[in-house]
């Protein structure tokens, strides 16, 4: 049991890392390898009028400068978004072309060019700078008020207005109908800022290409090696997929934004084939911040109608999404299908409407970062909560318990089906463990002090694990959500399991190799996770969503299932018993209460041997499995924060932070808490302290550390995480993920917090020093002056 | 091109580079010491923190000309036969997720022990956090990094 | 990073003959803002020379309450000698939390004066101190050398060999970083001297570090923070950006001040 499910084993994977000896992409170097440097757009918006790469082409160095014109001729297909939405009118989304090397236009800053092959990373980057690319420039969007604004610049001449779509879900007669009779409305009109990802392992890529056997490899930070190789070969024509192996090593997080398939990735393997030689590519982190995808940049006009007693009746949200210059991979799904369909919160809300517009601007294209969407919706519905509680006078924690969901399973007005949970009992759980009664006196205290301390909370609810495959196949989406394993036992009884789940970060290599080390009774030493390779693994649709737990772990278990019934067979066929009758423990397979037992290993190794097996059986111990999902799970947690603001200055600190999550069965609970940890801090830096900004010429202002403020060590207390679990009702497990959920609720918790300490409501994320200053002094009730 | 000789992780260590060479390119690409790394260009993110004569420096932030002649302690050259406590309280704490940051953490968490050790100063959670202005973690939320390097303290 | 070339001098004098014969050459000292800039390819010097291990250059004394600094002494080593703490314990508090702990074993007081970034805090230092900036060829007074943004008195191969000051009867270094680079938004240091308050104010000016005349003359009344109440510095010669725009910097700046003159109280 010490090493099974529950228990806090420590990761195996970590002695590679602490030691220095992670193999990470930017790691690898091939022989005979090149570096590619790509010429890259100053301008947001412009024609590309000339590329004059003569002087770059005889620099030092240089093997090939390479563009877009020689990728289209090359029959390099453009860059795709994987999920179809449709309008209201039913019309199709407008997706506008995206060439992995632009042509004819440039749409955002970082938008790229042409590429240098040089010998040294130095010879390409000053040849990337000798590159002469005339621009005549165009009118710039950089902002979703401009893009949909009168006259706006048109960016994709397939898209009028900049409109990708129009999107509706729930019910808008009935939800009008329930406002118009409701006792109170709360309005409210709110921003869900851009941030950037910023895993800190920059983005890169190594590509070989293979002339003998006209092959290619392609090592990558990628969270989905399969998917990256599925729509390499599908849809970019860059190899089919037998002559294309990816290899995501060591991945220094994702965050959502190394899911994708960037240009960067094509062009090197393009380049390689081009050159003949491996081609090297790492982003600098400036590079990052202009073309790994961001994320949120809504802006949503929401209302909340409730009735006399605080029942909320009907809920109104129109939210318009910003896309950036493309449509990236999943970027279409984030505010309909990851968004809209939370909007019910944990709340029994009989009437929903929600309306999103998504349009294109002058900026890097937007796609999920962790949370996707789910965010977005949390901080509607809490931060709505919170303010019609003030409104209302009503003590926020009780109107939230007036309206929790409470039987299940639940069906929202919004597609989800809740299958279990305790909203209550995980309230109840925070608001205990964060002292919630005794929040007046820690206020009065911090006031001696001279500082403004205040409360907020946030139950948010999100959704894991997309599935079934069907559903989201009628809903557009452009691949199946399904997840593969294969458990292999060796000869000798150590076990390798395959499985399409990346890890990055997560731990895999321990909480996996945890539920087959209970299942078999086995040492967790036995087992090795195996990931991240295409030719290793058969298929995979990769860790995002937080669905390796609820989605991977379950396909692993369907292994093990078939690998069980063939163990016991064997085992019962040597020992001469019933099958049912044996049990896997200590390395064991036995009748309990006799002397029948055959080692662990005695069986693998009947299994291969294959001297004395039933009757009709196959060699081998080896079975792989599909599995795809019945249903979403849906992880949920009241978070509070309490936060002490400076006057003087409006600095914000938030000295407290209790999370109680529902995860349903956890694996891990050391992993699980690192998990929400790592969210919160996430969360706190959207709330806090993270955007990305620009400026109306669609230039980035906040593209480097300098600007972009990072999370630090002293810009989070240490959290307080707990547990109420509900078994998920629909996998194997009882797993319902944990990945995004800090990310999800914290936001919320934290700008209820200020507006509760601050007295005023109006405050916009990220709340930095500046603007709760601001507030304090708009409000009149700090104390402003010192 | 100059001839830059130091020693790295106890070994004498020599190689050819051009002057711009930064220390961590000359670590990464030429001894082929890769748990140093690279997170940003601005030398805030301290995934590339190494020990030159004892302390810790950002090795994007140094010519590796400057090293010349320097004792020059890696991620790689921390352990002796066994792991070092610092290490060894990454692993019990769970502070690490992806590993990216984890040697620059090490390294700064190894220095700022010494440091307080050296100058009699208690290094509490505040004095932890306050100390790893440098080093940025996007997985951990820092909560079991600060509890690693509290254990470690009380180790070394 | 463009391509360069690296001498290494061992004294002021050699480091400024090294630098005579290049095109474009720099001096390098901790290099914590220059490298940085070099790599985002903003600087391009065709030479450097590296003044950090020139002995003439490096090493704090202190006699009775005259300091001197070595312009190649770095920021910890500032912030840990106790010779200078027992006189000037404010500038040993400020180095102490300049950047990171990593860039303070590197980054020197002369390459920080010398750059004269906006929102370093070093130049508050130097004007509330009312230091004196040492060259190889002569003395230049701390309100004369900050000339403005990134801009200084030096010739462009002058080196810094010292900074010298005379230690005041109290002062203190308040500083509101900015998230984002941990540079100072708003840096006030404050110098209780012989002849009178010094203020000197390090990233909230338009034109860079500035001493606010009204709080100098406020403070020499009275010492204490009340004495600044009603004062303040114009929102509009103050530097606006994401982080904050002049109205905040400028409350910054007397909020910073106040907690400065508090501490040295």
């Amino acid at each position: 049991m010490s090493e099974g499910i529950g228990a806090p084993v420590k990761r195996k994977e970590d002695k590679r890392f602490i030691t220095g000896k992670g193999k990470y992409t930017d790691d690898i170097r091939m022989e005979n390898q090149a570096y590619a440097a790509f010429v890259r757009s100053p301008h947001a918006h412009a024609h590309i009028q000339g590329i004059e790469a003569s002087a770059a082409e005889g620099m030092s160095g240089v093997i090939a400068v390479l563009t877009g014109a020689q990728l289209t001729d090359d029959g390099i297909g453009n860059l795709i978004c994987g999920w179809a939405i449709s309008s209201k009118d039913g019309s199709p989304m407008n997706m506008g072309a995206w060439s992995a090397l632009a042509t004819g236009k440039v749409r955002y800053v970082g938008d790229a060019v042409a590429v240098v092959i040089a010998e040294s990373k130095d010879e390409a980057q000053a040849a990337a700078e000798a590159v002469e690319v005339s621009y005549s420039e165009l009118p710039v969007a950089a902002s979703i008020a401009a893009a949909l604004a009168d006259g706006a610049p048109e960016i994709h001449e397939n898209a009028p207005g900049n409109v990708i779509y129009d999107w509706e879900l729930g019910d808008g007669d009935a939800t009008e109908a329930a406002l118009a009779g409701a006792a109170h409305v709360t309005e409210m009109d709110i921003t869900n800022n851009r941030l950037a990802p910023n895993a800190m392992e920059p983005r890169s890529a190594v590509a070989t290409y293979d002339d003998a056997e006209d092959h290619y490899t392609l090592y990558s930070t990628s969270q989905n090696p399969h998917v990256a190789r599925l729509v390499l070969s599908a849809f970019y024509q860059v190899a089919p997929e037998h002559k294309l192996r990816v290899i995501a090593p060591d991945v220094g997080g994702g965050f959502g934004s190394k899911i994708y398939i960037y240009p960067e990735e094509i062009v090197c393997l393009w380049a390689s084939m081009k050159t003949r030689r491996s081609v090297k590519w790492t982003a600098e982190r400036t590079e990052s911040f202009l073309t790994d995808a961001h994320g949120r940049d809504h802006v949503t006009r929401a209302r909340m109608g409730f009735d006399a007693d605080g029942r909320i009746v009907g809920f109104k949200v129109s939210t318009k999404a910003n896309f950036g210059a493309y449509m990236s991979l999943f970027s279409s799904a984030v505010p309909t299908y990851l968004y809209a369909t939370l909007l019910s919160g944990t709340y029994d809300i009989p009437a929903i409407h929600c309306e999103v517009l998504a349009c294109y601007t002058n900026t890097v294209p937007v796609d999920a970062y962790r949370g996707a969407g789910r965010p977005e919706a949390s901080f509607v519905v809490e931060r709505l909560m919170e303010t019609a509680a003030r409104e209302m006078g009503k003590d926020p924690a009780e109107l939230r318990r007036a309206n929790f969901v409470r039987e299940f399973p639940y069906q929202t007005q919004v597609i989800m089906n809740y299958d279990s949970g305790d909203f209550e009992g995980n309230m109840n759980q925070a608001m205990e463990a964060a002292d919630w009664a005794g929040f007046a006196a820690r206020k009065a205290e911090a006031a001696n002090r001279g500082k403004l301390r205040g409360v907020g909370m946030a139950c948010y609810i999100e959704a894991c694990g997309i599935a079934p495959s069907a559903a989201v196949g009628s809903l557009g989406a452009g691949v199946g959500l399904w997840e593969s394993a294969e458990v292999r036992v060796n000869p000798v009884g150590t076990i390798e399991v395959l499985t399409g789940s990346h890890s990055h970060g997560q731990g895999h290599e321990t909480t996996f190799a945890q539920v087959v080390a209970e299942r078999f009774g086995v040492p967790l030493d036995s087992i090795q996770i195996v990931h991240g390779d295409t030719d290793k693994v058969q298929f995979g649709m990769g860790t995002y969503g937080s669905r390796s737990g609820p989605v991977g772990i379950s396909a692993i278990v369907k292994a093990c299932d078939k690998v069980e019934v063939k163990v016991r067979k064997i085992a019962a066929h040597l020992l001469e018993c019933d099958p049912d009758e044996l049990v896997m423990e200590d390395s064991q397979v036995k009748v309990p209460g006799t002397n029948k037992a055959l080692g662990w290993h005695e069986v693998g190794l009947a299994a291969y041997t294959a001297h004395n097996l039933p009757a009709d059986m196959e060699p081998g111990l080896k079975e792989g499995a599909f599995y795809d999902p019945e249903n979403f799970t849906f992880p949920m947690g009241c978070f509070i924060a309490e936060v002490e603001i400076d006057p003087g200055t409006g600095k914000t600190d938030v000295v407290k932070f209790v999370a109680s999550d529902d995860f349903g069965v956890i694996i891990n609970p050391m992993i699980v808490e690192g998990q929400v940890h790592g969210g919160i801090a996430q969360g706190v830096g959207q709330a806090l302290l993270e955007e990305m900004v620009y400026d109306e010429s669609g230039q980035p202002v906040s593209g480097s550390y300098m600007d972009y403020t990072m999370p630090r060590a002293e810009d989070v207390p240490s959290f307080v995480v707990e547990h109420h679990n509900t078994r998920c009702a629909t996998n194997p497990l009882g797993i319902k993920g944990c990945g995004e959920a800090g990310a999800i609720g914290s936001p919320p918790a934290v700008i209820n917090a200020i507006t509760d300490a601050i007295g005023n409501n109006d405050i916009s994320m990220p709340a930095t020093s500046a603007k709760v200053w601001a507030a304090i002094r708009a409000s009149g009730t700090g104390m402003a002056a010192e | 091109m100059t001839i830059v000789s130091m020693t790295v992780n106890g070994t004498a260590a020599s190689a050819d580079v051009e002057d711009r060479t930064l220390l961590v390119d000359y670590i990464r690409e030429h001894l082929r010491l890769t748990g140093t790394h690279v997170g940003c260009d601005t030398s805030q993110c301290g995934t590339c923190v190494v020990h030159v004569d004892g302390k810790a420096v950002k090795s994007c932030t140094m010519l590796a000309a400057a090293a010349e002649g320097a004792e020059v302690t890696t991620i790689e050259g921390v352990a002796n036969g066994e792991l070092h406590p610092m290490q060894r309280a990454f692993n019990d704490n769970h502070g690490l997720q992806c590993g990216f940051c984890t040697p620059g953490m090490i390294m700064s968490g190894i220095d700022m022990v010494n440091r307080y050790k050296a100058a009699g100063r208690e290094l509490d959670e505040a004095a932890i956090r306050h100390e790893l202005e440098g080093n940025i973690c996007r997985c951990t939320g820092y909560h079991n990094i600060v509890k690693s390097i509290a254990q470690a303290a009380s180790e070394m | 990073m463009h391509s360069l070339n690296y001498h290494k001098a061992s004294n002021a004098s050699e480091a400024a003959r090294l630098l005579s014969g290049t095109e474009d050459g720099k001096f390098l000292a901790g290099g914590q803002t220059l490298i940085p800039a070099m790599k985002t390819r903003l600087a391009a010097p065709s030479d450097l020379v590296d003044v950090s291990g020139a002995a003439d250059l490096r090493g704090i004394k202190v006699s009775g309450r005259e300091v001197t600094i070595g312009a190649a002494t770095t920021h910890a080593e500032v912030a840990a000698n106790g010779e200078l703490r027992g006189v000037c314990p404010s500038i040993c508090d400020m180095a102490a939390n300049i950047g990171d702990p990593a860039v303070r074993h590197r980054g020197t007081i002369g390459g920080s004066v010398a750059n004269n970034d906006p929102a370093a805090d070093y130049p508050a230092a130097m004007l509330a101190l009312k230091a004196t900036i040492k060259t190889v060829s002569r003395e230049i007074a701390a309100d004369e050398f900050f000339v403005g943004l990134f801009e200084t008195a030096l010739d462009d191969d002058e080196l810094i060999t010292s900074i010298g000051f005379t230690a005041p009867a109290a002062g203190a270094y308040a500083k509101f970083p900015n998230p984002a680079s941990r540079y100072a938004m708003c840096g006030v240091f404050v110098a209780k001297g012989d002849d009178g308050v010094r203020v000197g104010v390090t990233g909230a000016g338009a034109d860079g570090a500035f001493r606010p005349a009204d709080f100098e003359a406020a403070l020499d009344g009275e010492f204490s923070a009340k004495a600044l109440d009603g004062i303040s510095v114009k929102a509009e010669e103050m530097l606006s950006d994401i982080h904050g725009d002049g109205v905040y910097r400028a409350n910054l700046v007397s909020v910073m001040a106040r907690r400065a003159v508090a501490a040295a109280s």
